[in-house]
């Protein structure tokens, strides 16, 4: 019985946030004549790689969890990530959620850039990144900062829709590439213009692909298709209090595939450290890449 | 108690502009930046049938939007054709350039394939000549 409520109820949510997605995928994936993305398997850590420019990433992200004594949500964005240059990235997210026994809004949008300063490679490569969200109720679980906590999903959504989290989001990205390995690290402050104190949170995360060598012949699971590795994160308090006191903290395995059609799909459990996160949390992700997006549209214009 | 954004504002204005002043002081001439260890970096894939056919795998699925499926270049992308990369250029040069990318002047790192795929798109694209 509590199967079947919980399935009709993810078919809902994801029939009402994910068909904004879809309906714009499906109109956008005709003029994709050859469109195919290779990404790191990470749900909150931010690796040092850019977006090609020219090339715009549309992304489903999706994470569910079931609070301890609260009902269980799915937190999902849409996300277009557009590559102006090659050392300047801009992202564009629509956020929502939906919650079982409440509701199903749209929480807000945020505008992120990141900057490259360093033109090579090097054995640790700096990634800057400024961003502005303007959210409320928001269930993504994007990045974990400050005391940000299980207790947060217990608010009802009409309650928490009032609060309006207008907020500035830097971070220093560090990613490494060694043997086959991407390593990041993320360190993130946050700031709302509402006067709240500046808020801290952390990203790691490491990846492999299964296979580095290409085979000769096209394959669909081959080993080559697929990345495996592991993220951790969580909030490191805030100014008036710096730590790990009262914050979350998770850890999980992710893995993605490259499937066919340029299409990736990842996936991730994801587990509380501790009593103030959240006991499980799982996301998983749709991404595909369109290559050269405006040139499709030069082309049509001939 | 006030907000004050404009401090974060001009915080995020000045990341720019110093990306974009890094960015200024490059140049696309990007085989004289090549070291000689670099250079002369030997291709572990080479003389490998199999390593032509996965590396034209790989240059389809992320090299041809720009530089045609033929590798003969584009309106803004060069041909890979060219004297400069097929005689000029080594197997460590092709490989430099892969890694670091030349951003500039709008080509990517790749350096996420990993070494493996990359000598191996080196290996096709070097069998084009």
């Amino acid at each position: 019985m509590g199967g079947a409520v919980l399935a009709s109820w993810v078919r809902a949510a994801l029939a009402r946030i994910g068909g904004a997605a879809l309906l714009l995928t499906g109109m956008l994936l005709p003029s994709c004549l050859q469109c195919h993305a290779q990404e790191y398997p990470y749900f909150v850590t931010y690796s040092q790689e850019m977006e090609e420019p020219g090339n715009l990433d549309i992304e489903w992200f999706n994470a569910v969890g079931n609070p301890p004594g609260g009902n269980r949500f799915m937190g999902s964005d849409v996300e277009f990530e557009y590559g102006l240059k090659g050392w300047w990235t801009t992202e564009f997210y629509l956020d929502g959620q939906a919650t079982q026994n409440d509701s199903t809004i749209f929480t807000g949008f945020r505008w992120e850039n990141r900057f490259r300063p360093l033109s090579r490679e090097h054995w640790i490569n700096p990634v800057l990144y400024a961003e502005f969200e303007d959210t409320s109720a928001d269930k993504t679980l994007r990045e974990v900062v400050g005391h940000d906590g299980r207790y947060d999903f217990l608010v009802p959504n009409r309650l928490a829709h009032m609060d309006k989290e207008r907020e500035l989001e830097l971070k220093l990205i560090l990613g490494s590439n060694l043997h086959g390995w991407n390593i990041s690290e993320n360190f993130i402050g946050e700031k709302n213009f509402a006067g709240d104190p500046w808020e801290f949170g952390y990203a790691f995360g490491a990846s492999r692909p299964l296979q580095l060598a290409a085979s000769a012949r096209e394959c669909v699971f081959c080993a080559e298709k697929f990345q495996a590795g592991v993220e951790m994160y969580g909030g490191l308090g805030d100014a008036s209090g710096f730590g790990l006191h009262l914050t979350s903290q998770y850890l999980g395995p992710t893995v993605n595939w490259a499937a066919p059609n340029g299409m990736t799909v990842t996936f991730s459990p994801q587990f509380g450290l501790n009593g103030y996160s959240l006991p499980v949390l799982y996301r998983f992700s749709v991404s595909y890449e369109f290559q050269q997006f405006f040139s499709h549209f030069h082309r049509s214009g001939q | 108690m006030t907000s004050r954004p404009a401090p974060f504002f001009i915080a995020a204005l000045l990341i720019l502009w110093c990306a974009m002043a890094a960015f200024a002081t490059s140049n696309g001439a990007w085989l004289s930046n090549v070291s000689q260890r670099e250079r002369e970096r030997v291709n572990p894939y080479r003389d490998q049938s199999d390593a032509v056919a996965a590396g034209r795998r790989i240059f389809l699925d992320h090299c041809a939007h720009c530089h045609g499926q033929d590798a003969e270049g584009t309106k803004k992308r060069p041909s890979l054709k060219s004297s400069r990369v097929q005689h000029e250029a080594t197997d460590g040069d092709l490989h430099w350039l892969l890694v670091n990318g030349n951003r500039s002047q709008g080509m990517p790192s790749w350096v996420k394939l990993g070494d493996p795929q990359i000598w191996q798109v080196i290996c096709y694209v070097k069998s084009l000549h």
